[in-house]
């Protein structure tokens, strides 16, 4: 992603040796569907533990509260409209909207991430209560992994659009910093049925 | 040469050059350099290096095993003996030299200048030496090494009787963890690559088997490791943080680290062999000079083994277990995936019948791998039908069976690759003589060691253990005998490659006459391959036979390529 504007150099340099750029959303695209695999892995192990085991959630513990996961769910699922609405004006070459909408996503990106922090603080079970409690922490927590990486790549392409026509026409960076923010919003989704809605 | 003047210039074809600020001599193969030709001797010396070392844990194994006594080494020893020997060996021998192929081999065949990212390849072969350092270092912790066995089944590998953070057990998990890290980066790389750097005219139905091959294999290991790779998580998780995915008293499941591990470590097996499949639908033709037969079947049947490779696990788990109907079906997956690969093989054996067949080193490594493979796949159906498998399980059979695959077919295929493509890449010959010397120590070793593991496993002997009834010393001494002259078999051929780099005579373009872009190319080919002038491709691969060109402009090519050698 960092060689996006590479190509001019790529030709005038013959023998160079630089990632070539055209390429670099494909290569994205392929680690995502990859990385896809890691959480289907856990989902199908939460799911099998659960359908097996006798005493689910550990002792004192009833279930999970709802309220406030879903007020996170919401915010998180909305940012991925306001980074499409992001990448909307970039590609109308409106920047200060492009900067605006996109550093909106980021902080709903940080509200979703201090939720999630204030709900285990509260929570009564740690990741040692039996296969429901490490399975709880291992689902969030490699999620929330994610959506920290996502905010670090946005705030990183958020700078990158500074470097004056940087990201004159097209920027790869871009598109797949927000492909990837989706691809967190969509796992959230799944995670929060799984988690939260399966009783 | 008529009145048409060629719109190829021949003098595009220059001397092989070194990438702008890199060495041009051996420092090159010590440093961060990004020339995928580079990285692909790295890869593949490296290997060859952690090869040695699993070799000589095999030695050990097998000197323990020579008397039904455990005399030569503890039995806690032999169990980190075995242990490391079956992990350097996939992690550290087999995927790392197959990805060395990859790198040299997928950009020249396609016409591609470098892989698609050229630093994460980089990267993703520097990862290898580092955890290769970091599970050696795991012989030097105390406890030892990790003893669970390749696979690593909980709850014996949770079991942590010192109570240290760093043991083997959790150094193991590390370093198969961070060739997982290499390994994604190389499919991402080797997919992209194959997918979107194809030289012009080179449709996907136009690309040589191997390409199509390695695709395949790559395609599995981004749907299979992350399976793998979250199963570790859990595991070391279990390890070290007190956590109970797999532990049975706080409502875990040891079962569940099976159907994770096997979910990839199944595929894996088709990981090395795809490759090998493609090593041999190259090679083949080469030596017989006759087009590949059936290209199409053979190419599409990569695809079929991967589709089927990915519902196919369970049957390494039929006694743990699973219930009647999981047995049933995986039994007729497994048996499935005959079709396909026996689709190859009859491809195979058309393509040399009738054929002019050159017995090469390469090539007879090849029919010495094709025949290993054949019986490898015999026992392979045999372990596939339930009740033979619950007699088998756990026996030698089972080892006898994998290691006809992996050192009978894979292994073989592999010296077979290096033999044939030695040329391309170091611009030197090999030795024909001690390479066929090299392949009839490994044929004959290679069967000797592997074959009485057979009926030792059907007679009842259990594997991994470091002492027997004395009923079994005949074929274990045989096997033994066997593993010593596989031992003794990689001297010509570590004396071969030294001495044919060093001072072998100098290799022409295309010293084998095949048909492909890479023999195109200088022998060693320039830094970026074709660079900007890659040659437009006509036709589809293995023309032998038919005189036609593979691209356009070859006659041109091929006495530019003529004319550098005669005055270099």
């Amino acid at each position: 992603m960092t060689q996006a504007n590479s190509s001019e150099t790529l030709q005038a340099i013959p023998g160079e040796h630089e990632s070539h750029p055209k390429h670099n959303l494909t290569g994205f695209i392929i680690f995502l569907c990859s990385e896809s695999v890691i959480f289907l892995a856990f989902f199908s192990g939460y799911a099998i533990l659960k359908l097996n085991a006798l005493d689910w959630y550990p002792p004192g513990v009833e279930g999970l509260e709802i309220s406030k996961p879903l007020i996170n769910t919401i915010v998180l699922v909305s940012s991925s409209g306001t980074i499409a609405l992001a990448e909307h004006f970039k590609a109308r070459e409106n920047m200060a909207l492009f900067r605006g909408f996109w550093f909106l996503s980021m902080l709903m990106g940080l509200y979703f991430l201090y939720g999630q922090a204030v709900e285990w603080s509260g929570l009564r079970f740690g990741f040692d209560s039996g296969s429901f409690g490490g399975m709880f922490y291992l689902l969030t927590g490699f999620h929330g992994l994610h959506v920290a990486t996502g905010i670090l790549l946005m705030t990183i392409m958020l700078i990158r659009s500074f470097i004056p026509g940087n990201y004159v026409g097209g920027e790869q960076g871009v598109q797949a910093t927000s492909l990837f923010w989706h691809f967190v919003d969509v796992i959230w989704i799944l995670l929060f049925v799984l988690l939260y809605l399966w009783a | 040469m008529t009145a048409a003047p060629p719109t190829y210039d021949p003098r595009i074809l220059k001397a092989p050059h070194p990438v702008p600020g890199a060495p041009d001599n051996w420092k090159r193969f010590f440093s961060f350099n990004t020339d995928a030709k580079v990285i692909g001797i790295q890869y593949i010396v490296t290997a060859f290096f952690f090869f040695l070392i699993g070799g000589l844990l095999a030695m050990i194994i097998r000197g323990e095993l020579i008397t039904p006594a455990s005399d030569l080494v503890d039995r806690t020893v032999y169990n980190g003996l075995y242990t490391m020997h079956g992990t350097v060996m996939l992690f550290l021998f087999i995927f790392p030299v197959l990805n060395g192929l990859n790198n040299l081999l997928i950009p020249t065949m396609i016409g591609a200048p470098d892989m698609a990212f050229p630093r994460l390849n980089a990267v993703a072969f520097w990862l290898v030496p580092i955890f290769g350092t970091l599970l050696m270092a795991s012989f030097f912790v105390p406890g030892g090494p990790a003893y669970s066995g390749w696979w690593s089944y909980p709850p014996v590998s949770t079991q942590n009787p010192l109570g240290h953070l760093i043991s083997g057990q959790s150094l193991w998990i590390t370093a198969v963890a961070l060739s997982g890290v290499s390994s994604i980066m190389g499919a991402i790389n080797f997919v992209t690559t194959i997918l979107r750097m194809r030289a012009p005219g080179m449709t996907i139905w136009r690309m040589p088997v191997f390409c199509w091959t390695a695709l395949a294999a790559q395609t599995l290991q981004l749907i299979g490791l992350p399976a793998l790779t979250g199963g570790a998580i859990m595991l070391l998780f279990d390890l070290v943080a007190g956590t109970s995915f797999y532990q049975p008293a706080g409502g875990g499941d040891p079962v569940l680290y099976q159907h994770f591990f096997w979910f990839y470590s199944h595929p894996a097996v088709y990981v090395i062999i795809l490759p090998v499949f493609g090593v041999f639908s190259e090679l083949f033709p080469v030596y017989s000079r006759k087009p590949l037969f059936g290209y199409l079947f053979v190419a599409l049947a990569s695809f079929a083994i991967v589709f089927l490779g990915l519902i196919v696990w369970v049957h390494h788990m039929f006694p743990s277990g699973v219930p009647t109907w999981m047995r049933n079906l995986y039994m007729v997956t497994t048996m499935l995936i005959a079709v396909p690969t026996g689709v190859k093989v009859f491809a195979w054996l058309a393509t040399m019948w009738g054929g002019k067949i050159r017995l090469t080193t390469a090539m007879l490594f090849c029919i010495g791998g094709l025949f290993n493979f054949v019986f490898a796949g015999i026992t392979g159906v045999m372990l596939a039908t339930v009740p033979i498998d619950l007699h088998v399980s756990n026996t030698y059979f089972v080892v006898g069976h994998f290691h006809y695959v992996i050192y009978g077919a894979a292994v073989m295929g592999i010296f077979a690759a290096i033999y044939h493509w030695f040329p391309k890449f170091t611009g030197h010959m090999t030795y024909e003589g001690l390479g066929k010397v090299h392949f009839a120590l490994t044929f004959l070793g290679a069967n000797l060691n592997f074959l009485p593991m057979h009926p030792l496993g059907l007679m009842g002997m259990p594997r991994r253990v470091s002492s027997y009834d004395p009923q079994f010393a005949f074929w274990n001494v045989l096997a033994s005998l066997g593993a010593f002259l596989l031992g003794v078999s990689i001297i010509p051929f570590l004396l071969n490659m030294i001495s044919s780099w060093v001072r072998g005579p100098k290799a022409s373009a295309n010293p084998w006459q095949a048909i492909g872009l890479e023999w195109l190319l200088p022998s060693p080919p320039p830094a970026e391959n074709f660079e900007e002038h890659v040659p437009t491709v006509i036709r589809g691969p293995y023309g032998y036979g038919s005189g036609e060109p593979l691209v356009e402009h070859q006659v041109e090519i091929e006495q530019a390529l003529l004319a550098m050698e005669v005055k270099p």
